[in-house]
């Protein structure tokens, strides 16, 4: 009757003895891997097709360039992935892009002449906090209040926005301090700053919903929630967690614009929404939770960026540019249900 | 006999609703223990409450005689208590090995060893001697692989009580019987077992005690074998057992539903039939056999390789559900909670779907004239409902099936064709949806009712038996049960 085994340790018998059914192994993981890199063709077909629309696509410059352009975005994927995979939503990732920064840049000069001395060094964890306590709002009201995370965020979309236009003015905000320029233009060993942080965040993503318990927790919440509670899983906490990382995300995004572009315009970030859904969804994350991967994200982010270099660099009039920005995000949703097999959801 | 899992006096309450008051059971270690009672006894609350889920308002829960483990301590429950739920609690879009080791996964530090995982998460499969790939998407596994999968994950935790809560309701007559073989294994390991479910053949067959609730209460604790089958029905329903009487007819001479050289590849070949007007077809087969693709055919959810079928003098469309409705079809899909019903909807929108445009002219429709007519089938198929208004998702099992069939009969349908209509019903809701079945066959429709059930395929004029999709027999009424399993199991020919 007294069968107790410690719950975190594999149950019953010791592991040891067996070493048999070795021959199943195998199989079933490969083509798990291979389905997060169907965009891989996709990719190498952009690449093939940029080199012959022009030979400037090629150069280690211009893909450096095309990375450096597309980490912002790249982050905020990161963040909308993952808050996809746990079955949520959010919206207002792409109001806080442009609402974090500003907010951080108006708060700052006027306790520190131009930024300098030591508040400067706060600039970048404020401009975190304040995506974090967004985040951390939309989790209170979705998880707490039990609001559909869709209309929520929706709202939140635009209240964040609202915000950043009452308190800016609506205008531009220009001559920053150095503390948040920083990041989105300095050099670290040769590439842009923004590539190795876009760069370390994708890895931790990575290994974060690959090998941690409370990473595969998000897949087990976003598959089937009544499940993941039942094995133990603290759901509420998890996905409230997963809103704080997404919106300090955002504001990170938010930082890396800002210092690429050198100034906060009223309309940073507003519009990105949509592409950092295309860009998750076309690297195979579900919109119904539970299915997709960090890595698949980054291959959707990669795609979108290319295709908008390509279009740059062949010199499509700004006019026709988001016809086939659309088209081409189509064929690629197309290519990659095909690759991967299965019917998407 | 120790007792090792026991409620004493427990009470809980949802809001106005009494869900079980002062109930109490008490199971021997090492028996199959069944607990019975019809939708709405309180079962569900039971097994939410032993095993941890809720808390009792009023009495209290012992395992070998101590006292249960605080509700917060999930660790402890699961030592003590395993539950295969009738709602699936596998993670589809993971791995099977993933799911066997969901949020306690082996780790070095606390980055989780991948490798070490799959290879114990086949271990696991192994010694229960689960055939299944552990590096599968369970999403991918059929229902009774993810079953047994459960079973299996249940076990791993080191608990000696499970509880089966409806496990052979979505499995097929070879399934349920190798369900059963591995309960008896685990009977005799000595592993004590709680198993609810519809069907009293099968507590005859697998359980020793059984427990009746009622109306949130207790009724009977007994042996089986001292409670023969008439008053087991006569404790869950309050009153005396009538065993259901199919009635005898004579079919007309019109054809209702004709199929003639019907293939479906893997699924059926070759497949013939002919239904009357007022004749009712039963469709008997395993789940191989193909019975639900060809019925599926019949009503235009699934279109056929090949050969034509014939509604009601008129040949229908392939594979479209319009046309067969508009030749005068009604149909109660397999799975009810997929195909049958809007949840979210009334039952008088439910109900009147396919009779909307009868209800008002150019598109609209009288919310008057459709509550007349919601109202009517209500009473008609007694469904215990708050009024036509009511959600379909709020009501029972049974009544929700009601509420399909009623859909199916809205339009006084010339052909029928019912599938598994029983399916997750208690006693009495099974008994007035055969009745309906059988008054709609009398009043001239031509039936086919596919159904895992032989005590459904009773009222049945015929039974046409498949096997490996071919119809194999046709066997007339006065049928015995060995007769007809046999011919179900490819042993006559």
């Amino acid at each position: 009757m007294s069968a107790a085994t410690p719950s975190t340790t594999p149950p019953t018998t010791p592991a040891a003895a067996t070493s048999t059914g070795r021959p199943r192994t195998g199989g079933g993981l490969r083509l798990g891997r291979f389905r997060d890199l169907t965009l891989v063709p996709v990719i190498v077909v952009l690449l093939v097709v940029g080199a012959f629309v022009d030979p400037v696509f090629l150069t280690v410059g211009n893909l450096t360039n095309v990375l450096q352009q597309q980490s912002a975005l790249a982050l905020v994927v990161l963040a909308e992935a993952m808050i996809l995979i746990a079955g949520k939503f959010d919206l207002s990732l792409e109001s806080t892009v442009g609402m974090a920064p500003a907010i951080t840049v108006l708060v700052i000069p006027a306790t520190t002449g131009q930024g300098a001395g030591s508040a400067g060094l706060l600039a970048i964890p404020l401009c975190l906090l304040i995506g974090a306590a967004i985040g951390a709002f939309n989790g209170f009201l979705i998880l707490k209040f039990q609001l559909s995370a869709f209309v929520v965020t929706l709202a939140m979309l635009i209240v964040v926005h609202g915000l950043h236009l009452g308190l800016t003015g609506g205008k531009s905000l220009f001559e920053l301090p150095e503390s948040i320029i920083y990041l989105g233009g300095a050099t670290w060993l040769g590439v842009p700053a923004s590539i190795w942080i876009a760069g370390v965040l994708f890895a931790a993503g990575i290994v974060g919903l690959g090998y941690f318990k409370a990473g595969r927790a998000l897949y087990a919440i976003g598959g089937n929630a009544d499940a993941a509670r039942a094995a133990g899983v603290r759901v509420d906490r998890v996905l409230w967690t997963v809103f704080i990382i997404g919106g300090a995300l955002a504001a990170l995004a938010g930082v890396l614009e800002t210092g690429r572009l050198g100034g906060i315009s009223a309309n940073q970030g507003v519009g990105w929404i949509f592409m950092v859904f295309a860009a998750a969804v076309i690297g195979g994350v579900s919109m119904d939770g539970g299915k997709g991967t960090i890595l698949g994200a980054l291959t959707g982010v990669l795609v979108i960026g290319l295709v908008e270099n390509v279009l740059t660099l062949k010199g499509v009039p700004g006019e026709w540019k988001q016809l086939v920005y659309g088209g081409i995000i189509l064929v690629a949703l197309m290519i990659s249900r095909i690759a991967g097999g299965k019917a998407q959801d | 006999m120790s007792v090792h899992v026991e409620a004493r006096n427990v009470t809980k309450r949802f809001g106005p609703t009494v869900a079980l008051n002062g109930a109490g059971i008490a199971i021997a270690e090492g028996e199959t223990h069944a607990l019975l009672g019809r939708n709405g006894a309180g079962k569900s609350t039971l097994v939410s409450i032993l095993t941890g889920l809720q808390a009792p308002d009023e009495g209290e829960v012992l395992f070998s005689g101590e006292a249960a483990p605080a509700l917060a301590d999930r660790d402890a429950w699961r030592r003590r208590v395993a539950c295969v739920y009738q709602k699936s609690t596998i993670i589809p879009t993971l791995t099977v090995a993933e799911n066997l080791y969901l949020n306690r996964h082996q780790t070095s530090g606390r980055l989780i060893r991948w490798g070490a995982l799959r290879r114990s998460a086949r271990e696991l499969l192994d010694r229960y001697s689960v055939d299944v790939d552990a590096s599968a998407l369970a999403g991918d596994l059929g229902v009774e692989q993810r079953q047994l999968v459960e079973i299996a994950r249940a076990l791993s935790f080191g608990a000696r009580f499970i509880i089966l809560d409806e496990p052979t309701a979505q499995l097929d007559g070879p399934a349920i019987e190798r369900l059963f073989e591995r309960m008896r294994a685990l009977r005799e390991q000595g592993v004590t077992m709680m198993y609810i479910s519809h069907h009293l053949d099968e507590v005859y067959e697998i359980c020793q005690s059984v427990t009746v609730f009622r109306d949130a209460r207790h009724v009977v604790t007994r042996p089986v074998s001292e409670l023969p089958h008439d008053e087991l029905v006569a404790a869950m329903t309050g009153e005396a057992a009538t065993a259901y009487q199919a009635r005898s007819r004579t079919p007309g001479t019109s054809v209702a539903i004709s199929a003639t050289g019907l293939s479906l590849r893997d699924r059926y070949q070759d497949v013939a039939l002919e239904v009357r007007a007022g004749e009712l077809v039963g469709l008997a087969g395993s789940g191989s056999s193909g019975k639900v693709g060809l019925a599926e055919t019949l009503v235009g959810l699934r279109r056929a390789d090949t050969g034509t079928i014939v509604i009601n003098g008129t040949a229908v469309k392939p594979g479209d559900v319009p046309s067969a409705l508009g030749a005068g079809l009604g149909f109660v899909p397999q799975d009810r909670h997929h195909e049958g019903f809007v949840p979210l909807l009334s039952i008088a929108e439910n109900a009147t779907m396919p009779i909307a445009h009868k209800l008002g002219r150019f598109g609209t429709v009288f919310p008057s004239r459709r509550r007349a007519r919601a109202v009517q089938m209500i009473e008609d198929l007694d469904i215990k409902t708050e009024g036509p208004d009511q959600p379909v998702g709020d009501l029972s099992g049974g009544n929700a099936q009601k509420v399909v069939l009623a859909r199916a009969l809205s339009d006084s349908p010339a052909a029928l064709v019912v599938i598994n209509p029983t399916a997750g019903v208690d006693v009495k809701a099974k008994q007035s949806l055969l009745g309906a079945v059988e008054d709609a066959v009398e009043r001239g429709a031509g039936a086919v009712l596919v159904s895992d059930e032989l005590d459904d395929l009773r009222i049945c004029d015929r039974v046409l038996v498949m096997f490996h999709g071919r119809v194999v027999k046709d066997v007339p009424r006065g049928w015995s049960d060995p007769e007809l399993v046999a011919v179900m199991e490819g042993m006559e020919e």
